[in-house]
């Protein structure tokens, strides 16, 4: 990676429009990538808590279905987070001793 | 794209975006393992809490997910070995 604030010598700095544009490409795919990730989680948690909550779709939903969906949401985000720091952590492990695979 | 950088920009923002694809693969494979985990271990009502062991459950899924990845390209990898030999 090169230096941030384009100190190095031996290449000079682009010029200044330059590295406003490349900052901008940047910060928007990184924004792309945050939303499809937001995304894909609130679809999923949808998906599985509409499946566990509402067994009996009946004309509106109960005050018992939505507290089902709030905690349902919380303990998703939260299984998520278990197996994301699981799969990085193993991953991690893999990498130190590749002759596991 | 391709005329607003110069050379070195340009290829600095292509290993930008293959890091950034790389991440993006390894969330998406943390979404499919989570909605699978998910699945086989909460098996009781979403509550304030995790029932009893569903949390180990979660990780011990991750963890057998890719022993069993492992194990299978082993056994493959066995098997084409001994189609080799007897050949």
């Amino acid at each position: 990676m090169s230096s941030f604030f384009g100190s190095s010598s031996s290449t000079p700095s682009p010029a200044p429009d330059m590295a406003s544009r490349r900052q901008a490409f940047m910060d928007t795919y990184r924004q792309e990538m945050a939303l499809t990730n937001a995304q894909e989680l609130m679809n999923k948690c949808n998906e599985k808590c509409f499946a566990k909550c509402v067994t009996k779709p009946g004309g509106s939903l109960s005050g018992s279905e939505q507290s089902c969906l709030s905690n349902c949401l919380q303990r998703y985000m939260e299984a998520f987070n278990i197996v994301s720091k699981t799969y990085i952590a193993r991953v991690q492990k893999e990498r130190i001793s590749p002759e596991l695979a | 794209m391709a005329d607003q950088f110069d050379e070195a920009t340009r290829k600095e923002l292509a290993n930008f975006v293959q890091a950034e694809q790389a991440q993006a693969h390894l969330t998406a494979q943390i979404h499919s393992l989570t909605s699978m985990c998910w699945d086989k271990c909460i098996t009781s009502n979403p509550s304030s809490r995790f029932a009893r062991g569903e949390e180990s459950c979660l990780a011990n899924c991750v963890e057998r997910f890719l022993d069993t990845s492992l194990y299978m390209v082993k056994q493959i990898q066995e098997q084409r070995d001994r189609a080799q030999l007897s050949r």
